[in-house]
């Protein structure tokens, strides 16, 4: 190791992100449809700007462009936000804590007979009156809050997750959830607004057709027809993309505003949790449509638990193997390998493969299986389902 | 200076054997930030029940505090999504407020009651919010009290 040069927290996060800035941005390791989403919203909006906004501003008024610019910067502010933020990721438990809750775990069931399976790792809390169940996280080696998740694809457990998403590139969890409901919103706004405008350009244009051929009659307007035709053409491409981002977007918008009306998430939707079938009501609604809005959307800002910035102190990385070498618990040693891993570029790349044998044993222990996949389930939600979204509420 | 260098090794040895105790989460009015205030039978000879309980309970406080939905988080939340949250680069939340004040209240409280008596509390921040962690130091009687409060500020300086 290299003296001086300082060892921040997010370079030993066991999770599977990728991380900017020296841990200002934390993202998820897949990004590549991320950059589609940027790639389209910045590549309409700029046709946009480029080949309607001159004419409209000349011909109707100069608000509207002023108005998509506001609008556009406010939506990739919002999609950045979203993108960049930790969305409440739950450190993992260290290994003095794993083995406290093992413990416990050990008390409560007794002594299973040799050849039987333990009971399943749950814990019962009432919640205003109602009993909730905590799984046993066998990754992070807690029992998981409630509301919160563990995320497949990042490999983190999120508090309050609610699906991850993979057009913001991110987890969306209690710390950004805010955000991305403004990126839907305003996104939405957007594309009505330019789909809109687009319609009212053309229709302009035609009005002003016989302006049109009686310069085509005039020699000399070849550039001219060029720059009409791109204009043509910038228009039908915005046009389509407008015309299949609204019907998903705004599709999306509806869902989690009906979602944040009645403080559900969408893992929990998904899950059918408060569905009434099994007469559970959601403990965490105020059954005030305003007050559920209000606590999501104008709720205090959490901060960030995982203090990526954090220095990592020195005698941490000396005493952590010995502290290891003590417990006995063998799934702890996966841990302190991580200390070891020095890349600062290509943080925790190294990571998945020594995690991997902790993941290995915890699968064999029980049946963590299927609840490690559940989660993976919401994530096929936001790229394409938004339209069986909409069919489901308009169904009703 | 060799005898200095085996103390400490000795000090770091009993912090890492130092058993911890964790006061867990108290879910029972949602997912508000709040601890069980009940003494854990660990603690039960190293402090009375009304110090531990005092401390506890002015840490729910302060966490009810944070998350209190009133005018003043709802000003906060419409004013910076009018600026698009750019005005959080340059101002503190309320809740990171009341951390400052926390850790402030823990410092101050493990020097006070706490380290005296072999114990130290740990920031549930650092902890990911889902435990105080009570670190308990097994042989106070050897090292005398001097080392435990050496240990303290050891780790309250990270």
């Amino acid at each position: 190791m290299i003296p001086k040069k300082v060892t921040r927290k997010w370079e030993k996060l066991p999770g599977k992100n990728t991380f900017c800035c020296d841990g200002r941005v934390m993202m998820a390791r897949q990004k590549g449809v991320f950059y589609l989403t940027l790639f389209l919203i910045i590549g309409t909006c700029s046709l946009f700007f480029a080949f309607e906004c001159p004419y409209l501003a000349v011909h109707l008024s100069a608000a509207i462009p002023v108005f998509a610019v506001v609008l556009f910067l406010f939506v990739m502010a919002m999609l950045l936000r979203t993108s960049f933020s930790d969305p409440g990721v739950l450190p993992r438990a260290l290994p003095e804590e794993a083995n406290f809750i093992e413990m416990e775990i050990e008390a409560a069931n007794g002594s299973v007979p040799a050849g039987q399976r333990p009971p399943p790792r749950i814990r019962n809390v009432q919640i205003n009156n109602q009993i909730v169940k905590l799984k046993y996280c066998y990754t992070c080696k807690i029992f998981r809050p409630p509301r919160a998740s563990h995320c497949s694809i990042c490999d983190n457990c999120v508090d309050r997750f609610d699906h991850h998403c993979p057009w913001v590139g991110n987890c969306v969890g209690k710390r950004n959830y805010r955000y991305f409901y403004l990126f839907t919103l305003s996104l939405s706004l957007l594309t009505i607004y330019i789909f809109a405008f687009d319609i009212v350009h053309v229709v302009l244009r035609s009005v002003d057709s016989g302006f049109v051929n009686t310069l085509k009659e005039t020699p000399g307007t070849l550039v001219f027809l060029c720059a009409i035709s791109l204009t043509v053409f910038s228009t039908v491409v915005e046009v389509l993309v407008c015309f299949f981002t609204l019907w998903s977007v705004v599709g999306l918008t509806g869902f989690h505003t009906y979602l944040i009306s009645l403080n559900q998430t969408t893992n929990e939707d998904i899950k059918g949790s408060w569905s009434g079938k099994n007469r559970i009501q959601n403990p965490y609604s105020h059954k005030n449509i305003i007050k559920n809005c209000c606590e999501v959307l104008c709720g205090p800002t959490y901060p960030s638990v995982l203090d990526r910035r954090g220095v990592m102190p020195e005698d941490l990385s000396v005493s952590a193997p010995s502290g290891a070498s003590d417990a006995t618990a063998t799934t702890n040693t996966p841990v302190p390998p991580n200390t070891k891993t020095t890349a600062p570029l290509i943080p925790n790349e190294h990571t998945p493969d020594e995690a991997k044998p902790s993941i290995a044993t915890a699968q064999k222990n029980t049946a963590s299986n299927p609840k490690e996949e559940k989660p993976s389930s919401p994530r096929d939600l936001s790229p394409k389902t938004p339209a069986p979204i909409v069919v489901k509420e308009s169904a009703h | 200076m060799a005898t200095e260098l085996q103390n400490l090794q000795d000090l770091r040895h009993t912090a890492s054997l130092a058993t911890k105790v964790f006061i867990q989460r108290d879910y029972s009015e949602g997912t508000i930030c709040k601890f069980h205030t009940k003494l854990p039978a660990e603690l039960s000879s190293r402090i009375e029940r009304t110090l531990f309980e005092d401390t506890v309970k002015t840490l729910n406080n302060y966490y009810a505090e944070a998350e209190k939905i009133s005018g003043q988080s709802y000003l906060e939340g419409c004013l910076a999504c009018v600026s698009a949250y750019i005005i959080f680069l340059c101002m503190e939340t309320r809740y990171e407020k009341v951390l400052k004040k926390i850790s402030m209240y823990i410092q101050e409280q493990n020097e006070n009651i706490y380290a005296p008596r072999g114990l130290l509390i740990t920031d549930p921040i650092e902890r990911g919010m889902r435990v105080i962690e009570i670190s308990v130091f097994e042989d106070r009687s050897s090292t005398g009290s001097s080392s435990s409060g050496s240990s303290v500020s050891g780790s309250s300086a990270r």
